[in-house]
């Protein structure tokens, strides 16, 4: 975990300090930068230094907080975190829907392989994973918030102020932040539980005598959730670090998302490098969750755990 | 035996229509089986045997299958039981261990709760503490050593051998009536295999239990079976007391088998003798005795399929189905003095 953090920053250190041509200083004081800023920021960051000495004056920056944003003055981590609690709702919400409806759906296409409803689920869920996002929101908005005023058309309040509007609001992205990957999970569920379903301890759960209802959920679905989970651990973290961005800014959302657009579309350097060390860090957190789930559900990667052999 | 019959398989046949064509597995199997006694199927892979036993428990059920004949247990018949009917009387009165210990359990949950699970599923006025010590109990009766600590370990921190006993135990669970173990000790080292046979024929005389033993392993068979079933492409080919089987064998096919066993009594041959070619495939048997391609006794007659009858006068409950007379089969069996099949051309 700690190396891949080392070489996400690493990464992100050469690319954005070390290959362009332009001086970095430059970069850092934005467009409008008068020269004497640009000299100070030389200075700050010692772009006079030897490469790791400005590696670990990057590093030194960003974990105590003092990146900043030179035009106007903020700090970026007080701006990101400003923004995290829309991004987690947004995101956070439509894994919870997505992996909902994923299991759901795929669970009842299972159940009877080939059947009429498996064959109707099939033909959803493939029209969820061909649809992109950037076509799916704009549809949605045109629909249930312009044309039939179901819903607001994006914006974010936050759940403090009024829990109600916080997820009236949040439905529409929510939905297209998961109708993709409901999709793809419906399908990886019936294939695991298909697959499941030959095991030979399956027939033993039948041959002891339980229920249809009680085979499937407790031994079928409980086994084919270990891959499941390894897909959301990667999933989670690209809707943060990728889909989110697009969803919040067509849903004018202001979160995280929405915050890199913009430094991406300004050439902010610091913002971008914070948000890209910060997601960084984060996707790698949640497949550390992802592992200590996996130990919960698969008893055979359990480390150091009594009773051997 | 047949007033005691617990059992009683008629006529079984089982089909499955596959994209290639609808394939016998099983074609016309009967046998009663009474408690205490402990009947074998043996055949090589493909035989249907495993197919034969697992309909017994009513695990072929699909949509592509069809089954028909009669299993009857007691007085409810297994073939036409509902699957509520068949759920109630499965893991209850008829159990099942399975050929690969390493598999049959579901690996995420504690050996210990796979059992609590069987016997609450059928009692479920039982506490789990109460199921749970009973898993205790049964894993001392299968000689699991520190049954107490070892309910409590998962499929993955057990040996095969440890494994097979667990799920002995666990077929065990609710004192059935009749136990089918399909090829219990196929996927275990040897000397666990005789602890394994031997913990079965254990079993089957304390709780006069009736055992149902499939195998491909003549040798496993002389160890415990009171009565044989030989099987050959979907059908019995020939069927008797143990002794019958052993001594007076009367179908090539047995002869082969017979011939094919490692004998420590007997001096070793040069080679192990082998059936030659292998067995049909089930969507192109041949007309007639489906043996007939790999026999080198085959004559006139052999395009037609016999019945399986007695053709042995003594012996009215040995069954076979070959063409020859009883005096050509005692000759032709002969190979080198010793029960066997002759290699093809010689």
């Amino acid at each position: 975990m700690a190396l891949v953090l080392f070489v996400v920053s690493v990464i992100v250190f050469v690319v954005f300090m070390v290959l362009p041509k332009q001086n970095p200083a430059q970069t850092l004081a934005g467009k409008n930068a008068t020269p004497e800023l640009v000299e100070r920021i030389e200075a700050e960051w010692g772009f006079d230094r030897s490469l790791p000495t400005q590696y670990a004056t990057m590093m030194k920056k960003l974990f105590t907080g003092e990146l900043t944003s030179y035009e106007p003055r903020i700090p970026v981590d007080d701006q990101i975190i400003e923004k995290i609690p829309a991004t987690f709702s947004l995101t956070i919400g439509a894994a919870v829907i997505w992996l909902f409806f994923g299991l759901l759906l795929g669970y009842l296409s299972a159940r009877r392989p080939g059947g009429w409803l498996d064959r109707a689920l099939t033909g959803v869920s493939i029209a969820g994973i061909s649809i992109p996002v950037f076509l799916i929101a704009p549809v949605l908005i045109y629909f249930l918030s312009y044309k039939v005023e179901v819903f607001p058309n994006g914006q974010y309040v936050p759940f403090s102020e009024d829990p109600w509007e916080w997820a009236n609001h949040l439905i529409l992205p929510w939905l297209t932040l998961a109708i993709l990957s409901i999709g793809i999970y419906s399908r990886v569920v019936r294939s695991n539980m298909l697959d499941a379903m030959n095991e030979d301890y399956v027939r033993t759960a039948r041959a002891k005598g339980l229920g249809e209802r009680q085979v499937m959920r407790r031994h079928v679905l409980r086994n084919s959730l270990i891959p499941v989970i390894t897909l959301f651990g990667l999933d989670f973290g690209a809707t943060i670090a990728g889909t989110a961005i697009i969803t919040e800014v067509i849903y004018s959302i202001d979160g995280v998302g929405g915050y890199a657009a913009e430094a991406i579309g300004k050439f902010e350097l610091p913002q971008i490098m914070g948000v890209t060390l910060y997601g960084a860090f984060f996707v790698v957190l949640v497949n550390t969750l992802v592992d200590v789930a996996y130990a919960y559900l698969d008893p055979r990667v359990r480390l150091g755990e009594s009773a051997s052999k | 035996m047949s007033s005691a019959s617990l059992l009683s398989v008629q006529d079984l046949r089982v089909a499955f229509a596959t994209e290639e064509g609808v394939l016998q597995a099983v074609d016309g199997v009967s046998f009663d089986l009474g408690a205490g006694e402990v009947v074998a199927i043996v055949g090589e892979s493909g035989s249907g045997k495993s197919v034969t036993a697992q309909t017994l428990m009513g695990l072929t059920r699909a949509d592509n299958a069809r089954i028909e004949g009669s299993v009857k247990l007691g007085g409810e018949d297994l073939t036409s039981a509902g699957e509520a009917e068949l759920r109630r009387l499965r893991g209850d009165r008829i159990a099942m261990v399975f050929q690969d210990p390493m598999t049959s359990f579901n690996p995420v949950y504690r050996l210990g709760d796979q059992i609590v699970e069987a016997i609450r599923a059928h009692r479920p006025e039982t506490g789990k503490k109460e199921a749970k010590a009973r898993a205790v109990e049964l894993f001392e009766a299968v000689g699991i050593p520190d049954a107490g600590r070892r309910v409590d370990s998962y499929p993955h921190e057990f040996s095969g051998g440890m494994r097979q006993r667990a799920m002995i135990a666990m077929a065990l669970a609710l004192e059935p009536e009749v136990l089918i173990a399909d090829e219990p000790t196929t996927a275990l080292d040897v000397t666990i295999q005789a602890q394994i046979l031997r913990l079965l024929e254990q079993l089957n005389r304390q709780r006069n239990l009736a055992t149902i033993l499939i195998t491909h392993d003549l040798g496993v068979v002389a160890e415990v079976a009171d009565r044989v079933l030989v099987m050959y492409a979907g059908k019995v080919v020939e069927q008797g007391t143990l002794d019958e089987i052993f001594y007076d064998p009367q179908h090539p096919y047995t002869w082969g088998l017979l011939g094919s066993l490692t004998r420590i009594d007997r001096p070793r041959p040069q080679r192990l003798p082998q059936i030659a070619g292998s067995p049909p495939s089930l969507l192109d048997l041949p007309q007639g005795c489906p043996f007939r391609p790999r026999c080198p006794h085959e004559f006139s007659k052999c395009p037609q399929l016999p019945d399986l009858e007695a053709r042995v006068p003594e012996s009215p409950g040995h069954c076979d189905r070959c063409w020859l007379g009883p005096e050509e089969k005692r000759s032709k069996r002969l190979v080198e003095g010793q029960i066997g099949l002759e290699a093809p051309g010689s």
